[in-house]
């Protein structure tokens, strides 16, 4: 049984290669950041209010596991 | 049931509509914020979305207190609750978007400091509330709190920020209206920001009516499950 936390793990390491391969792009003048008319600044954003929510979400989830086991015994 | 969770089906097509002509439609050129300009059809709407889940929970503790009733202390707890992720969200989105316009995360722009200060009263309100034993006594002053704390939402989000000098638009020497973006606000970017406003607020709704009825199952259980 794979814990399912461990595939949390798998972000770090695709967003890793993906700054790696981000590195090869001729933007050293601004940084990554900061190219395409920093368009990737509002993809992170989405990205952290996305990241909130499904945590709150697993948060309801787990309440909800919580709830039913209690409601069985 | 369409007829009772039309509502839900707003929120989603507002979300997609934003996520959608938010990133199409052609903004304006405003100082060095070039394309992440966008953001405020993400991060604004965070703080928007909060100020309305406040005063749900506001509305919900007068309710208690003129009737006390622990539903009402229920509704008024979760939408505080899902204001403060809101509100969390927005700090971190800004600064995530100040690192990249301002030049650091944190700037100790005055509303910054507010926002997070407003932050801070109303997690103390689930510290008072957690602090007190008594079920009755819990809601009841955790209520009275509650109206103290968005009595404070409004000078430290409205009304000092405009006062003094501020990175955000609507300080003192800084073009804008910092609230509804009012008339400097870019006509094609209203067109995707009022929608989303009522996309992410009706979607922080859902959310809390999820928590709600999961307490209030809870509340129907014998001698609480």
């Amino acid at each position: 049984m794979v814990n399912p936390k461990k595939i949390l793990l798998l972000v770090p390491a695709f967003l890793l290669s993906l700054y790696a391969m981000a590195q090869n792009d001729s933007t050293e003048d601004v940084g990554f950041m900061r190219s395409e008319g920093k368009i990737y600044v509002v993809m992170v954003v989405v990205i952290t209010i996305l990241a909130g929510f499904l945590l709150y979400l697993s948060r309801l989830d787990r309440k909800i596991s919580s709830f039913e086991k209690g409601e069985q015994s | 049931m369409i007829r009772k969770s039309w509502w839900k089906v707003l929120s989603v097509v507002l979300l997609i509509y934003t996520f959608t002509a938010g990133f199409l439609i052609k903004v304006p050129h405003v100082g060095n914020l070039y394309g992440s300009i966008r953001n405020f059809f993400f991060h604004v709407p965070m703080w928007f979305g909060m100020m309305v889940l406040f005063m749900v929970s506001v509305i919900y503790a007068i309710k208690h207190l003129r009737k006390p009733n622990i539903n009402s202390d229920i509704y008024s707890r979760e939408y505080a609750k899902t204001g403060i992720v809101y509100g969390v969200l927005g700090l971190v989105t800004g600064s995530v978007w100040a690192s990249f316009t301002w030049g650091e995360a944190w700037s100790n722009d005055p509303k910054q400091l507010l926002a997070a200060i407003a932050l801070l009263i109303y997690v103390a309100y689930f510290i008072l509330r957690n602090s007190i034993p008594d079920i009755d006594k819990r809601a009841r002053i955790g209520a009275v709190y509650n109206i103290f704390a968005c009595a404070m939402l409004f000078p430290t989000l409205w009304i000092i920020p405009r006062m003094v000098e501020s990175l955000h638009p609507g300080g003192q020497g800084v073009e804008g209206n910092p609230g509804m973006g009012g008339k400097d606000l870019d006509p094609a970017m209203r067109i995707v920001f009022w929608p989303a406003v009522i996309g992410w607020t009706l979607l922080g709704v859902w959310m809390t009516t999820l928590r709600i009825r999961l307490e209030l199952l809870k509340e129907k259980q014998p001698i609480n499950g």
